[in-house]
């Protein structure tokens, strides 16, 4: 588990943070944690409830779609350095997508709840972090769209 | 009295008869046809194409998907998509085809030498840049980063994916390779081909990139270059597909707004295609 001084570099050292001043990290930090997960197992399940969001530090880990109750139909893959999830933003505060560890995954987990009252209490860091999260789900949003046309040709 | 007589033109309109030694199934409706030239020697540069006649059907344009160095016979990677397409699709070890060119323009290799080679491919797209990458393999040295990332639509059509996974393989050379959907044995990654380009490591103001693919993909491959790499649009070329006829600048056949794709392509920098990409029916 990483000290708290560890944590804190983690913390400034990802892309998604950069540029925050000193004492907006340190709010992010006192309600983060570092969690390891086995290649293979969920990070969070489609429909649960989003308690946390987290950022990816190493590992990678898969964005699925349960169309079947049988098949699991993966939509997008993130590495490290990426944010994984917004559902813990808005209410109903619930995953649309589950999340699988393709790797053994090492991740930073912020719980949501304390984010969200730290958002709230630092309108500052709060509308910063908001835009950072909305140009991730713009540009996710894009990647998306492409994804549905026929990007690469008419292959079939 | 002038003639209209114009030899040269009438030598170039004429095919030569190659013998097809294997034809072999890439992908559902994708196959590739090793070709002999009658004299056993056919020369060429990376990207550059050839017309191919299957013999009383019609001709199509399909670009050269071997190395250059390979000069004992020429491969040809081509999808089922017509007529000409279909029969060519049934040809077998011992037919023959009818080849005019070699044609158009080449991937820049020289130009490129001592700097990184970014090279991105998406469906079929990779034919047509497998020449540049065999190319950039044997002149190692040559080249700074070689970096080779593929977009396809399924891990089912992945072209070329031995190959793919030699590359992968080995140190020098990066190569990645994602789908836009995938079930749950995919180990790879799932997204737009553009998303792996933040993932490799690149100098931007000394690549240059060679971009194949449909023309949605190059366009936002290379808005993606430039918008969030900075890469100069000359050092970025995309190379252009069109019905052909001719395949020698006469026709017109395949005209795209100032340029004929056969003659002064079909391998573009980005400066001279980007913005015809934007203008509706060119």
């Amino acid at each position: 588990m990483m000290t708290e001084e560890t944590l804190t570099k983690t913390v400034a050292e990802q892309s998604f943070f950069s540029g925050l001043r000193d004492d907006q990290i340190e709010q992010l930090v006192a309600v983060a944690t570092e969690i390891m997960v086995p290649a293979g197992k969920p990070v969070f399940e489609e429909g649960g409830f989003a308690d946390s969001a987290y950022v990816i530090i190493a590992g990678r880990v898969a964005l699925e779609l349960d169309i079947s109750h049988r098949a699991h139909h993966i939509v997008q893959t993130l590495h490290e350095g990426e944010v994984l999830g917004w559902g813990w933003l808005f209410p109903p505060y619930r995953w649309s997508f589950s999340a699988l560890a393709l790797d053994e995954t090492r991740l930073i987990r912020f719980d949501a709840e304390q984010l969200r009252a730290t958002h709230e209490g630092d309108c500052e860091l709060g509308y910063e972090m908001m835009k950072r999260f909305a140009r991730v789900m713009t540009s996710r949003l894009a990647a998306t769209r492409l994804q549905l046309v026929d990007f690469y040709g008419n292959t079939h | 009295m002038e003639t209209l007589t114009e030899p040269v033109v009438i030598d170039q309109m004429t095919p030569t008869p190659f013998r097809v030694r294997s034809a072999r199934e890439e992908l559902s409706h994708t196959f590739t046809l090793e070709l002999e030239p009658p004299n056993g020697d056919f020369v060429f540069k990376p990207g550059q194409f050839v017309m191919i006649y299957a013999f009383g059907i019609g001709e199509v344009p399909i670009s050269i998907s071997s190395s250059p160095a390979r000069e004992a016979t020429i491969l040809l990677t081509i999808r089922r998509t017509g007529a000409v397409t279909h029969a060519l699709g049934r040809l077998k070890p011992g037919d023959f085809v009818g080849i005019r060119g070699p044609y158009g323009t080449p991937w820049p290799m020289e130009e490129a030498e001592g700097r990184d080679l970014l090279i991105i491919g998406g469906g079929i797209g990779l034919a047509p840049l497998r020449p540049a990458i065999y190319h950039a393999m044997e002149n190692r040295d040559k080249y700074e980063r070689v970096i080779v990332l593929y977009g396809t639509r399924t891990p089912d059509d992945i072209l070329f994916q031995a190959q793919l996974e030699r590359f992968s393989a080995r140190t020098d050379v990066t190569s990645l390779v994602t789908v836009d959907a995938a079930d749950r044995g995919w180990r790879g990654s799932v997204g737009v081909v553009t998303r792996l380009i933040g993932r490799v490591g690149f100098e931007p103001a000394n690549t240059t990139a060679m971009v194949c693919g449909p023309e949605i993909m190059m366009t936002v491959t290379a808005e993606r270059l430039m918008e969030g790499h900075s890469m100069a649009p000359e050092n970025i070329y995309v190379t252009m597909e069109r019905n052909m006829k001719c395949g020698i600048g006469v026709c017109g056949h395949c005209q795209f707004g100032p340029k004929f794709i056969c003659t002064d392509g079909a391998v573009f920098p980005y400066t001279e295609v980007g913005e015809l990409f934007d203008i509706k029916g060119v």
